[in-house]
């Protein structure tokens, strides 16, 4: 059963969008952390998305993707009212929430939707939530307006400091770690030199670093592989042991040669792809 | 049985027709291309109609062979289905994938002379050649046969050989079904696993088609133990089937195995099978390109992951296996078919590590030559390394295919099931029940990865105790 988009949102004209899917039995089950399988056409390929955002009562749960590809180009070719042909999940683990104290929730680009349910889930269990967002440009900022509604504090970077700190986020984080002992854990979410980037910057404070994995996946349920990730020398399948690891044991440069498998095969793809659009 | 004298020297069993190997290796169309009506008929006058058959015996979801078999040389075909449909409800699937030299032809009373009766390529001709108006005509030989809006109902989690076959016995019976499958076509490894040239997709949808017309309702993207629990659905249904297969793939374990180039056969296949990459760009889903593909393992997967590297381009396709040809667990029909294409196997080899250059893709894998030792506890010879016989083998493309365990998604989430010490699910055997009342599993997620056929006759003893219940119950 193909699945309704009840809403389209555009966050960043022609590159991110956020869509609101009716999914009750997905929307039921899913916890932060989880994330969906989607496949848009007949002949489509199967993609992961996280899980933003959810609506038990109303049956909905929330995507947000970057355009990126062919894959995310069908989407975006999607609109309200239509439908997704495919949605799978929730899928992985949910995310490890216990009370402790202060957690500082990091996102980067579209990584910050999927942030923003992981610090959502903390500050519902009473954790004192510290967001710390960054982007190239004021403009590209993502889901400042919903973090600020539940988050103790919000912190914000931009390359070109057109808002908040002139920077990058790992600035924020270390000064925060630097004066702020109560912190018991670090969560980033965002591309993976981001997420690297953050685990060197808390490894000297000693802080717990927990970051959400973005691997290639076929199937999404553990069959195939496609997404292994080393994670302190042993290989797990981030679809179903994670999305999420502990960020100081990855091997995050085998993370990104292993994302560029298929570097000429996507240009292929979306190449032709632009060519049966503009008909030649 | 009497020995009946033959008053003539018995007909040679009839050959099936094949594509030749070098047209083969190119396209993935079927390689068999199946028996003509007049081939079926004069095969199946090779039965001696025994008075006990014993092939039914061999076969695990007993069907009455000897009585398709009767109509068959007779030409009905129609009538030879419906006997078929009684116990099997994918015979266009098994006919084509069911080792048969070991089920029902292995007891077939002519297999002494190395001439059993050809029963899957009959079977398949039998379904392949049969047109139904609909599914109740396909087994109750009426167009009219809707099921009771009311009355016991039934949920089996996979879409995979068990499920559809459990699906398909209780359907028969007039019980409602729901099947609740985690990917987006039904079918399990009939749809992800085998390729096309051994089973064709259409093959696959049309016995589906066949369950739907039934009544069997598939749900699918419904992943067992994410988006629906065990425990859910057995308040929800009168019986619960599990089959959900056991598809977590075994890696290798040794140095490089990450590098870009090396994958499980679950990957490689399906990218090629369910995201038909064999038609990339068209269809989304990439193949990954290689021409010196090496895979590691000899059973009937890694001769499947083998033969479809040629036919996605590739100039040499080696098969690593650290024991002899003997060993190999392959069928000898798939290994046949293997070397025809020109699959190249480096026996009594076993790999050390992977290599990779400065991108860390896969370059070549460093393989170790073996000899064999003594026997070990299995009975077989064990192979012991050679010392410094290490060699490089170029490979830009490898493919692993030593099997699979218990995939923990819906174990993990279903704390009540017991397990037994292999991590598989625990029933009892004659019923197929677990320790969860009213919750039956079948197939690989109790067995460990074993036969289509072996799936379908635990989804068929766990159906037709499902239906005795639940038939008992309600009336």
């Amino acid at each position: 059963m193909p699945t309704t988009i009840l809403r389209k949102e555009s966050l960043i004209p022609g590159t991110t969008s956020k869509m609101v899917l009716h999914a009750p039995h997905i929307a039921q089950k899913a916890l932060p952390g989880h994330f969906v399988m989607l496949r848009m056409s007949p002949q489509g390929e199967r993609i992961p998305l996280t899980i933003a955002d959810t609506d038990r009562e109303k049956g909905t749960i929330t995507i947000v993707y970057l355009v990126m590809g062919k894959s995310t180009a069908l989407l975006e070719e999607l609109d309200t009212g239509g439908s997704i042909l495919d949605v799978c999940g929730p899928l992985g683990r949910p995310t490890r929430i216990e009370k402790h104290g202060t957690v500082i929730c990091m996102g980067g680009g579209t990584g910050i939707a999927a942030m923003h349910h992981i610090a959502k889930g903390h500050a519902r269990i009473g954790n004192r939530v510290v967001g710390i967002i960054g982007a190239r440009r004021k403009d590209l900022l993502l889901f400042e307006k919903e973090l600020a509604s539940f988050a103790d504090e919000l912190l914000i970077s931009t390359d070109d400091g057109s808002y908040g700190h002139k920077g990058l986020v790992t600035d924020l984080l270390r000064r925060r770690l630097e004066k702020d002992k109560s912190v018991f854990e670090v969560v980033a979410v965002g591309p993976v030199p981001m997420m690297a980037a953050v685990a060197d910057t808390a490894r000297p404070f000693g802080v717990r670093t927990t970051v959400s994995l973005n691997p290639i996946m076929v199937d999404g349920i553990g069959m195939c592989g496609a997404c292994r990730v080393s994670v302190g020398g042993k290989t797990r399948f981030a679809c179903v042991d994670g999305p999420e690891f502990d960020g100081h044991e990855v091997d995050f440069a085998e993370l990104r040669r292993r994302l560029g498998a298929f570097r000429d095969q996507e240009t292929i793809s979306i190449d032709a792809h632009r060519r049966a659009i503009h008909g030649n | 049985m009497e020995t009946r004298k033959t008053p003539k020297p018995l007909a040679p069993r009839v050959e099936m027709p094949c594509q030749p190997p070098h047209v083969r290796r190119a396209n993935f169309a079927e390689v068999a291309l199946g028996y003509t009506r007049e081939m079926a008929m004069q095969e199946a006058a090779r039965c001696l109609q025994c008075k006990k058959p014993l092939c039914v015996k061999g076969c695990p979801v007993e069907v009455p062979i000897r009585d398709f078999i009767a109509q068959v040389a007779q030409g009905n075909m129609d009538a030879a289905y419906r006997i078929i449909k009684s116990t099997n409800s994918l015979p266009a699937v098994c006919g084509r994938v069911c080792p048969q030299e070991n089920q029902c032809e292995g007891k077939c009373v002519l297999a002494a002379k190395g001439q059993p009766v050809a029963i899957g390529r009959l079977e398949r001709f039998v379904a392949d050649s049969f047109i139904a108006a609909s599914g109740c005509e396909q087994v109750l030989g009426s167009t009219a046969c809707a099921l009771p809006l009311k009355g016991p109902r039934v949920a089996c989690i996979g879409s995979g050989p068990a499920s559809l076959t459990c699906a398909g016995v209780c359907a028969v019976e007039g019980i409602r079904v729901d099947v609740f499958e985690a990917l987006h076509e039904p079918g399990g490894v009939l749809v992800y696993g085998i390729p096309a040239f051994r089973l064709p997709k259409d093959v696959v949808a049309t016995e589906i088609n066949g369950l739907r017309q039934m009544g069997v309702n598939f749900q699918l993207n419904f992943v067992g133990g994410r988006t629906v629990d065990v425990r859910d659905l057995q308040e929800e249904y009168d019986a619960v089937f599990i089959g959900v297969g056991a598809g977590l793939p075994v890696f290798l374990g040794i140095p490089g195995e990450n590098l870009v180039g090396v994958f499980s056969a679950n990957e490689y296949l399906t990218r090629v099978n369910l995201g038909r990459a064999y038609d990339f760009p068209r269809q989304d889903t990439p193949p990954y390109p290689g021409k010196n593909v090496t895979v590691f393992g000899a059973g009937n997967v890694a001769m499947d992951a083998a033969r479809t590297a040629l036919r996605m381009g590739a100039e040499s396709v080696h098969i690593v296996y650290r024991r002899t040809r003997a060993e190999m667990p392959a069928r000898l029909e798939e290994i046949e078919h293997a070397e025809e294409e020109g699959v190249q196997f480096s026996l009594l080899s076993a790999p050390v590590r992977f290599n990779g250059n400065e991108e860390h893709q896969l370059v070549s894998v460093t393989l170790q030559r073996m000899e064999l030792g003594e026997p070990d506890s299995s009975g077989r010879r064990r192979p012991v390394p050679v010392e410094g016989s290490e060699y490089d083998l170029p490979t830009d493309l490898a493919i692993v295919a030593l099997g699979t365990r218990s995939n923990p998604v819906l174990l993990d989430a279903t704390p009540d099931l017991r397990k037994n010490k292999w991590g598989y699910i625990e029933v009892n055997e004659d019923t197929g029940e677990t320790s969860m009342p009213n919750v039956f599993a079948g197939g690989d997620i109790v067995t460990g990865a074993a036969t289509v056929i072996l799936a379908m006759g635990a989804g068929r003893r766990a159906g037709q105790e499902i239906v005795r219940r639940l038939h008992g119950r309600g009336q």
